[in-house]
């Protein structure tokens, strides 16, 4: 499986510039070997994705791109500084929003950022400035006295985002910042990181598993599985590098072992999968064609249709032309370990 | 150094925005104070002994004067009538009565003829305070008894002259030093251990790791966040404890800067062992599970109860290293017996030690990574 754009398919800007350079990155623990030989770059002021299911390898990634471990082999380089040889010139240069919320809920909004300022040795007149602006920016200025636990999660997530810039920094890191979040303020999140980006200059990297996420916010993805980089480009790349222009979604009333083969045949169709029952997703070069042919097919055979809708193709395609599998089937992993059954009861 | 401050800013924050948390470290040990300060130390009252007189002679009467005279003076036990030894004893054994003194026939006889006259006492040694109480209180009783009526003018036995140093020193007193030395272990167990591992539960660590601060700085902070409290804890309890003992001690200045110093380097050497403790520790359960096991082997062999010298060789040797022996010792020096520094120069000696000790030793295996 090949990716549609690899380092050498780059644009001209983000090789001659690179915020950040990962280079055959690896991570080992013990025999298991979290994140595989990854390479990619990211542009100067350019929002870069890493898209891919829970314990894909984002976050170690992202951890070790912010010096929190080591790689075991490999190298990445961050606004131009090794984060194994000189990691704490790169700490001073990126903001980190990790995955959980990690403000202090006893503390102020302002406490909360005061103190990461001073953590990052800005001085005085400069930090009152900064948490001015950077409250500003994420729209919390009239919650700088509330405590922190009286915010609601979207709230709360727009005060992580506030304390990671409070520095002022280059690069910002963001591992899966609109995770449990409401629709509502997912899209306020994504709309505040795309105004800091324009105000600020600023790179930003952010893991994901959300398909709309990636697809809305970001410049350019690497889908990570597994610990392996399985595509990298924009995610205009990525849709056209699937074979089908379009994807007809399909639902018979009765299912029949023969529509597999019956829609393969029809023209322009580049692959089925079978989703469920009498459900059928069809990449097609032909949205139109193929869903013209469709219904005269089922009405030759006296088959009834029970739903039919025409789609472009989306990132969720492009995960599963690339792995093999759909990235909603890993959001819920199986239980590690099931109970033995009750004497008697048949499992 | 701000780096370090931002630290210790923000436990300090913390702390004092979480009133449940200062209540937990000031007010329960205080509690505990309050409670066994009352519980231990106290007289037995209203006891209740059986007296078998088979006797019923002059020397028996003047034993039941006795008794009487205990009953209505110091009231220790009151005295029950009873006419068959074996009863009695059954008694004493199913706990209907404390004791049983059985005055024997011929007892005012043998008084008279010097002919060794004995008292039997029935005591329920499982029991051994209670018993011990009034053994101690018949002794005297006997002795009394003994004594002659007529003093000789030149005394031929040795006589033993105590001369007590210090004024009375009730439970309560004693106490204190043990719960000024629990209030701040409990404060660096919540405020610095069990903080510190939630803190990296929940992210709040990798969020510091992520920033320029240093390795000492962070490792600092936290020691100087961890031992601020403890002091804190120490202060409010020594004054408070003291004003409820009873304590006027803590008004002399030299005193007090003695209690400081002494609070001072108790604070370092407790949060150095809880940080050398938890350096490696990531799961939450884990200083919650060692709290009480730990209170155990370091508050017990410290002599805050009962004295080393009592000890088995081996227990002794954990109190040669328990810091609460030098925390306890250095307490009781200043506010049992204002002793002055030096009373508790060996006492700060150690702990400082030991704390700097703990938190070298603990820096190095400290990991500015996940």
């Amino acid at each position: 499986m090949t990716a549609p754009a690899t380092n050498s398919g780059e644009t001209q800007k983000s090789v001659l510039l690179p915020a950040i350079a990962v280079e055959h990155a690896v991570k080992r623990y013990g025999d298991f070997e979290a994140v595989k030989d990854v390479s990619f770059s990211v542009a100067e002021g350019e929002i870069f994705g890493l898209l891919g299911p829970n314990g894909a390898g984002k976050s170690t990634l992202i951890r070790m791109m912010t010096t929190l471990i080591p790689l075991t082999a490999g190298k990445a380089i961050v606004a131009g500084h090794d984060v194994a040889k000189d990691p704490d010139a790169v700490r001073r240069v990126i903001g980190v929003i990790p995955q959980a919320l990690t403000s202090d809920p006893d503390l102020t909004v302002e406490e909360n950022l005061s103190i990461y300022a001073k953590l990052y040795s800005v001085p005085k007149a400069e930090r009152l400035k900064n948490i001015a602006e950077v409250l500003e920016a994420v729209d919390l200025s009239k919650w700088r006295g509330a405590q922190t636990k009286t915010l609601s999660g979207g709230m709360r997530r727009r005060l992580e985002i506030a304390r990671g810039l409070v520095h002022n920094p280059s690069i910002f890191f963001l591992d899966e910042p609109t995770t449990g979040l409401d629709p509502v303020s997912r899209i306020a999140v994504w709309e505040m990181l795309d105004n800091l980006r324009a105000t600020r200059n600023l790179t930003i990297l952010i893991t994901t598993h959300y398909m709309e996420e990636a697809d809305k916010l970001c410049d350019r993805l690497a889908i990570v599985d597994h610990g392996t980089l399985v595509a990298l480009g924009s995610p205009i790349e990525l849709k056209h590098s699937v074979p089908g222009a379009n994807v007809v979604e399909v639902h018979f009333n009765r299912e029949t072992p023969e529509w597999q083969e019956r829609l393969e045949g029809l023209d322009g169709v580049t692959s089925v999968q079978a989703e469920s029952a009498g459900f059928y997703r069809v990449l097609t070069s032909s949205g139109s064609k193929t869903t013209m042919q469709l219904v005269e097919l089922a009405a030759q055979l006296g088959e009834t249709l029970t739903s039919l809708s025409v789609q472009n193709t989306s990132l969720d395609d492009v995960f599963v032309h690339y792995t093999g599998r759909q990235l909603r089937d890993e959001q819920v992993k199986p239980a590690a370990y099931t109970l033995p059954p009750r004497p008697g009861v048949r499992p | 150094m701000n780096r370090m401050m931002a630290i210790v800013e923000r436990e300090m924050r913390k702390f004092f925005r979480s009133p449940t948390l200062m209540i937990m470290s000031l007010m329960m040990p205080l509690l505990q104070l309050v409670i066994m300060g009352n519980a231990f130390g106290g007289k037995i009252v209203g006891a209740r002994v059986a007296v078998v007189d088979y006797d019923h002679g002059p020397q028996a009467v003047r034993i039941r004067e006795a008794f009487d005279s205990i009953a209505v003076n110091i009231k220790t036990f009151t005295t029950v009538e009873y006419t068959n030894e074996v009863q009695a004893r059954e008694d004493v054994r199913t706990g209907k009565i404390d004791a049983a003194v059985v005055i024997p026939a011929q007892y005012s006889r043998r008084v008279y003829s010097q002919d060794a006259p004995r008292l039997g006492l029935v005591v329920d040694n499982t029991d051994p305070f209670s018993s011990g109480s009034i053994e101690a209180e018949m002794q005297l009783v006997v002795t009394a008894l003994t004594a002659p009526v007529i003093q000789p003018r030149l005394a031929s036995q040795i006589a033993l002259e105590i001369v007590e140093l210090y004024p009375y020193v009730n439970y309560m007193k004693f106490l204190l030093p043990a719960t000024i030395a629990l209030a701040m272990y409990i404060s660096v167990m919540i405020g610095g251990g069990m903080l510190y591992i939630d803190d990296k539960a929940r992210g709040v660590h990798e969020g510091y790791l992520v920033t320029p601060i240093t390795k000492l700085e962070l490792v600092f902070g936290m020691n100087l966040a961890g031992a601020i409290k403890a002091t804190l804890a120490g202060i409010s309890l020594t004054v408070i404890g003291s004003l409820m003992a009873g304590l006027g001690i803590i008004f002399h200045p030299e005193a007090l800067a003695e209690l400081f110093c002494l609070i001072l380097v108790s604070s370092i050497a407790f949060n150095g062992m809880m940080f050398l403790l938890m350096v490696r520790v990531d799961d939450p359960l884990v200083p919650r599970a060692m709290f009480g096991v730990l209170n155990t082997l370091l508050f017990y062999p410290s002599g805050a109860m009962y004295p080393i010298a009592a000890f088995p060789r081996w227990l002794r040797a954990i109190a040669v290293v328990d810091p609460f022996t030098y925390v306890i010792h250095g307490f009781k020096a200043i506010l049992l017996k204002d002793g002055g520094f030096a009373a508790i120069q060996f006492d700060l000696l150690f702990l400082f030690v030991f704390g700097i000790g703990t938190l070298l030793i603990a820096t190095p295996l400290f990991k500015r990574t996940l």
